[in-house]
């Protein structure tokens, strides 16, 4: 076993013990802030598909991650007061229901915006992904019937099957389940074919484009798989909130997600995680001593993109092998 | 006569007011190796660049296989059995040797969309890209990244990639540059070998690796070529002789 493996499996048990012990002495905060971690990691592990393997650097991914959260609470609004949603379909309160048209929603969006953005490259890739998520951001400010500027309230958090929804510790295990199981399905897809082509796209495309493969079609696969993954972590981010505001579309939360991949080693299986953890630790530890915690997120990102490239997993557990 | 498999006509690419390629006619028959040879900024890697359409021609048309392909893309082009070697290898730098070759391989059979079965387990992506590993003589390192090569390991693995994707010709750009002597002779052998899998229209500048291996020569200079012929022809060609080869002999 490498020495990454090891860290993983002790980042994906600390993640799990965290809210286990949280919930034995009572400390239910403690729980929502794994929730938050997990949910966290698994934006960006979507993300990362995109950015890390494909070398997309999205700077428009909250848009998907809105798109999920808003797919919650459009979806819990209706399904609470009965009313049709469109063409008499109703609402619901089922989160798999809800994840499914969160991903599908998103799935479509991000083969929209893909198709546009990734004719571009490098600043104007970014610039463009921009814009379309600003796109996305206005449209929701601007529109009154699911709360405009101040957001949508999920009055009662949405359902699952077997499980109280309500107590944060199962709450919480819904989201590591589907964390791990979008982490197995990122290691999946990495090593696949289709992986392959992905990273050799990033790594250089004439050489993709000349054994026969357009790098066009792979990137823009990956670029609504990641969209998918997104979308999925923002439905359960509105239902750990209850609610959906347009600040889960603003370009803040795009930065925040490609922050956390750079924090945690872009590329990585567990980078995500790492630095969802590491961030949500930071703002909370520093949150509480200072309002400008921000500041020295800075200073630590600054630290890491200068002497620890690989990011925190790099700088515990080495070098990346690819095959 | 059979029908060339490649056959370019009058081709013409300008940079501003450089014409690098200056009405170029020029084909590639079965079995041969076609040399293009020509001195430092004389159009060559421009003309492979049209060829696999990494460059797009101004005007002239480009015939492969029977069919005007002077308007596909790259990979359309790699499709239909183009391969190429780059003058500066052009791999992926963090993928084993091993796993470059995979690629070529897995987009030969038309499958990248496979998103769950991993790569490196598959024997159909490994074993035939083992086999030409084996071929070029980088069988033993065959799991070491790409950027961790030597030059000339790297040229023999671009080689490799061509020839995982069974390509119907091959265009190699300076593939001995940099090889070193030993390595220069074992890559004119296998070569020579090769020409009988699939043509190859080779741009050298090591004139005893040319002189060994070409059926055909031609000379590039300025765009324009000025001379086509046996080994002999341009040997003899006062022209040539003025314009490249110098009369030091
Ligand atoms: N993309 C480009 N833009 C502008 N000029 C270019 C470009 N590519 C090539 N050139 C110019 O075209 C001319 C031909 O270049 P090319 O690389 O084809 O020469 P070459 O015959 O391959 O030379 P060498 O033997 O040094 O490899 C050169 O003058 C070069 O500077
Ligand atoms: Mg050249």
């Amino acid at each position: 076993m490498s020495r990454e493996t090891v860290v993983n499996f002790i980042l994906a048990a600390l993640l799990l013990a965290v809210p286990l012990l949280a919930n034995a002495v009572g400390q239910p905060f403690y729980i929502t802030l794994a929730t938050r971690i997990a949910i966290l990691a698994l934006a960006a592990t979507g993300l990362n598909l995109a950015l890390g393997l494909g070398g997309l650097v999205s700077f428009g991914h909250a848009a998907f991650f809105g798109i999920g959260g808003y797919a919650a609470g459009i979806l819990a609004t209706h399904g609470f007061s009965g009313e049709p949603l469109v063409f008499g379909l109703s609402g619901t309160n089922q989160m798999l229901v809800i994840w499914i048209v969160a991903a599908v929603t998103a799935g479509l969006a991000g083969l929209a915006i893909g198709a546009i953005s990734l004719r571009t490259s490098g600043v104007y890739f970014i610039m463009i992904t921009l814009a379309f998520a600003q796109m996305v951001y206005y449209f929701a400010v601007s529109w009154p019937a699911y709360g405009g500027e101040d957001g949508l309230s999920i009055l009662v958090r949405n359902q699952f099957p077997g499980v109280s929804t309500m107590r944060p510790l199962s709450f919480f295990l819904i989201c590591y389940v589907v964390l791990l199981a979008a982490i197995g399905l990122f290691a999946l897809i990495r090593a696949s074919r289709f992986g392959s082509a992905l990273q050799a796209a990033r790594q250089n495309p004439v050489r993709v484009a000349t054994v026969g493969i357009r790098p066009f079609r792979i990137r823009l696969t990956a670029f609504a798989i990641s969209a998918m993954m997104t979308a999925l972590a923002g439905a359960l981010f509105a239902d750990l909130n209850r609610f959906v505001s347009p600040s889960m579309l603003s370009w803040h939360m795009s930065g925040e997600l490609i922050v956390l991949i750079i924090l945690g080693g872009t590329g990585r299986l567990f980078g995500p995680l790492a630095g969802a953890a590491l961030y949500v630790i930071i703002e909370y530890a520093l949150g509480g001593i200072t309002e400008r915690w921000q500041f020295f997120l800075g200073l630590i990102l600054l630290g890491v993109v200068l002497f620890a490239r690989g990011g925190l997993l790099g700088f515990i557990a080495g070098k990346a092998r690819h095959g | 006569m059979v029908e060339p498999v490649l056959q370019i006509s009058d081709l013409v690419k300008s940079f501003g007011a450089l014409r690098a390629t200056d009405g170029v006619t020029l084909d590639l028959h079965p079995g041969e190796i076609h040399a293009l040879i020509g001195p430092n900024g004389a159009g060559k890697s421009t003309l492979i660049h049209q060829i696999c359409g990494t460059v797009r021609q101004d005007s002239g048309t480009i015939r492969f296989a029977g069919q005007d392909i002077g308007g596909l893309g790259v990979a359309e082009r790699a499709q239909r059995g183009l391969g190429r070697t780059f003058q500066v290898s052009s791999l992926a730098p963090e993928f084993s040797a091993l796993r470059n070759v995979m690629l070529a391989v897995q987009a030969k059979q038309g499958s990248s969309f496979r998103f769950f079965k991993p790569a490196m387990l598959d024997r159909s992506l490994t074993e035939p890209a083992m086999t030409v590993l084996d071929r070029v003589g980088l069988a033993e390192r065959a799991r070491i990244p790409a950027s961790e090569l030597s030059h000339g390991e790297r040229r023999q693995l671009e080689i490799a990639i061509a020839l995982a994707l069974g390509s119907r010709a091959f265009l190699l750009d300076e593939p001995m540059a940099g090889m070193g002597p030993e390595g220069s002779k074992t890559l004119t052998r296998f070569l020579d070998r090769l020409r009988q899998e699939a043509p190859i229209l080779l741009v050298e500048h090591d004139m005893d690796a040319v002189f060994a291996l070409a059926d055909r020569i031609s000379v590039l200079v300025y765009g324009r070529i000025i001379a086509t012929g046996t080994v002999e022809d341009i040997r003899r060609d006062p022209a040539v002789r003025s314009a490249y080869l110098g009369d030091h002999d």
